[in-house]
């Protein structure tokens, strides 16, 4: 029974129409809790005894850190549902996540660096943390030039779905190493959640946090909104989706995930004759040949 | 007895609807002709019947059993002969037919020999690949078909490369191959000289 | 069945096609004999790689000075990189080709398991590209100014490494399979996922130069070439039969 909802959110036209509801949502409660987070961090949070108020750029580092490993799980995560449950719109949410899980990392690396400069005198030491983010850029530019290196989206989808969990499974596995590689040289690093023991200062940390996830899966929504556009604009649900005049089909209604509660098993990998069923295929002028 | 069926067959190379609703069914001793102009999906429909491609919808069941619940055991029935040969230019005709042989059943070179000998090509075995011409190559495709012992050929345009003996001496094998109980697939631009009877004409827009 | 005069067309029975098929074991062998036969042929290809390592591992010292203590600490560098990009130029070689002539649709098609096949195609890569290199690391780490007493722990570390990379190395392969350039995607997609292997690596060739123990760099080393033995396969025909659509 539970996987009727999960079948239904992966009908294209019911997630964009679910979508466009949650948006504002979001949206404005990552913006309520971002200024929130931000005036309390910034103005009343007491400067830190050692690196006095250098330190608040963590307000925004550590959630960007902390997102952009989120989103490759994600990411992943979705890839691997469109894979085996062959469902497009966890295809178009892992495709929608790679940009978005890029610049996260972008920003961590980033505000790692301007906090850098105050703290060891350099923009980059080679920090375990800043080297692991580092290789988080490069798998999620190394996902997203596969994804450009296939024409057809369908074997883009499947491919970087191998790809992403391939690496879902070795990014613990980078970040120990580089974390062991680190400690041989210059014993723990200056940058750690160590400084935030006084709730002064955890409790903006963990708002801006809330903050961030929620501006996640709103641009999440939204973005995923516009990939679905893209994949299914020559669907039939398109013209009345967008605010067009009904269109009278007689196949209408969402194509065909199954919605059954009796659900069978997925299909296995690399299947074939499965009922994914693009939106056209509905259509009744089954011309032979 | 029906032995190869399609059912609604749908297929999307990017954003071209290649495949349509393609539906026959094939019965054993029939060959399935599919013609179609460049680009019509002759190639596709092949190939997703061997389930190399997968389809966005309808089945494909050999012997009345869905293709997808069992690939292997389909797959072991089956003898695809694409537009490239499948044979390895560094390797001479006899060590290709024989390790082509090798991954589906114990072969003899006597068997070996006297398959290069139905096609044609009896002194070409011990030659490297490399320095047979194409349509000699295309005859050890062909031989391969021979030794693997399939059930169900899926040829794509086997008759390319080859001359006028060479186009008999394929209608030749793919008729002792129906003969036998077996059935083909085959797409071609050219006519199959078989007779009428056990051809299934499937035509692609 | 033999043929015989014109009387019978086939020469394998119509009766073969209901015979279970030959033993996974069978065709695995026959496939790791066919790659080896190839590459004894075109020895040229195959012999490639190695000397890309060789030449690598010489431009350090010329970047550098030859000063013997100088390159004794930098050897574990110039080691593992010049492994690392010598695999991924032997990548090239692993699936290319066969994907090209339509020999690896084959293997898809015979009706066994095809994880196994390919897994018997990695290996005999390993066997002619990795392994080669671990042969000649003793050589070239002298040259850096390796102690004698280093090498047990040099071999023992590139032997691990090479594995792991190989299997690393044919995702990214069977990924990029059917992509032109894909000489840098490939390189992109896979050094990440080769970082672990580089560091530890490193690290066990440096505490085999300086003389200490090297057995926790070389257990995690291989801890990951068992996890890549094992998952690895997965990953690779999945990407092969995507890159065969």
């Amino acid at each position: 029974m539970g996987w009727v909802w999960f079948h239904r959110f992966g009908s294209p036209p019911y997630f964009y129409r679910l979508s466009k509801r949650m948006v504002p949502w979001f949206a404005w409660s990552a913006l309520v809790l971002c200024v929130v987070g931000l005036i309390d961090g910034l103005v009343f949070a007491p400067p830190d005894f050692r690196q006095g108020d250098g330190y608040r750029i963590i307000f925004v580092h550590v959630p960007a850190a902390l997102l952009s490993l989120q989103v490759y799980v994600v990411m992943a995560a979705s890839a691997a549902i469109g894979l085996i449950w062959r469902m497009k719109v966890a295809h178009a949410v892992a495709a929608s996540c790679a940009t978005l899980g890029a610049s996260f990392t972008v920003v961590a690396l980033g505000t790692g660096m301007l906090w850098g400069k105050p703290m060891w005198g350099t923009y980059w030491a080679w920090d375990p943390r800043l080297t692991s983010e580092l290789l988080l850029l490069f798998l999620y530019l190394g996902y997203m030039g596969l994804r450009s290196g296939f024409d057809d989206t369908a074997r883009a989808d499947r491919a970087s779905a191998v790809l992403a969990i391939v690496g879902v499974v070795n990014v613990p596995i980078i970040h120990y190493s580089v974390v062991w590689w680190n400690s041989l040289h210059q014993g723990s690093t200056l940058i750690g959640a160590g400084g935030v023991a006084v709730p002064s200062m955890w409790v903006p940390l963990v708002i801006m946090i809330a903050a961030f996830e929620l501006y996640f899966i709103a641009l999440l929504l939204i973005r995923t909104r516009g990939e679905i556009l893209r994949r299914e604009r020559n669907a039939h649900w398109i013209g009345e989706a967008l605010g067009g005049p009904p269109v009278d089909f007689s196949q209408s209604g969402p194509p065909a995930s199954p919605a059954s509660p009796s659900v069978a098993p997925p299909p296995a990998l690399g299947s074939y004759g499965g009922a994914s069923g693009h939106p056209a295929a509905q259509h009744p002028a089954a011309q032979r040949g | 007895m029906n032995e190869l069926t399609a059912d609604n067959l749908h297929l999307w190379r990017g954003e071209h609807h290649v495949l349509r609703g393609v539906s026959f069914e094939l019965r054993g001793g029939q060959c399935l002709q599919v013609t179609g102009a460049n680009g019509a999906g002759k190639t596709t429909l092949l190939r997703a019947l061997c389930a190399l491609v997968p389809l966005e919808a309808g089945q494909v069941c050999w012997r009345g059993r869905n293709v997808a619940a069992d690939v292997a055991a389909f797959h072991a029935q089956l003898d695809y002969l694409g537009h490239d040969n499948a044979l390895k230019a560094d390797l001479t005709a006899e060590e290709n037919l024989r390790f082509a042989a090798r991954l589906r059943r114990r072969v003899r070179p006597a068997e070996i020999t006297a398959a290069l000998e139905r096609t044609g090509v009896a002194g070409s075995g011990a030659s490297m690949l490399r320095w047979l011409s194409a349509g000699q190559r295309r005859r050890v495709a062909l031989a391969r078909l021979l030794l693997t012992g399939g059930a169900l050929w899926v040829l794509d345009e086997p008759g390319s490369n080859l001359d006028q003996r060479g186009q008999g001496l394929l209608a030749e094998l793919i008729e002792a191959h129906l003969s036998g109980g077996g059935a083909a697939v085959v797409a071609t631009h050219q006519s199959l000289a078989l007779p009428a009877p056990k051809v299934l004409p499937l035509a692609l827009q | 069945m033999m043929v015989d005069g014109g009387k019978s067309e086939r020469v394998a029975p119509q009766a073969a096609a209901s015979e279970p098929p030959l033993s996974l074991l069978g065709a695995a062998f026959a496939v790791m004999q066919r790659d080896l036969r190839l590459a004894l042929r075109r020895s040229g290809d195959t012999l490639q790689p190695l000397g890309f390592f060789v030449i690598v591992t010489t431009l350090f010292p010329l970047a550098l000075q030859p000063e013997l203590a100088l390159l004794r600490s930098i050897a574990p560098a110039a080691l593992w990189v010049g492994a690392l990009l010598a695999a991924l130029l032997a990548l090239d070689l692993l699936f290319r080709e066969d994907a090209q002539d339509g020999t690896l649709e084959q293997l898809a098609l015979c009706g066994l398991p095809f994880t196994a096949l390919l897994a018997a195609k990695t290996a005999v890569h390993w066997l002619l590209t990795g392994l080669p290199l671990v042969v000649i690391a003793p050589l070239i780490a002298t040259a850096l100014g390796a102690p004698a007493a280093a090498m047990p722990g040099i071999v023992a570390a590139l032997l691990l490494g090479t594995v792991a990379l190989s299997l690393l190395g044919a995702v990214g392969a069977g990924l990029t399979m059917g992509m032109k350039r894909n000489g840098s995607l490939m390189a992109l997609l896979v050094l990440p996922l080769a970082v672990p292997v580089l560091i530890f690596g490193a690290r066990a060739t440096a505490l085999a130069i300086a003389g200490e123990p090297t057995a926790a760099p070389l257990y995690l080393l291989g801890a990951m070439a068992v996890l890549a033995i094992t998952l690895a396969p997965w990953a690779v025909a999945a990407a092969v039969r995507i890159g065969l659509e």
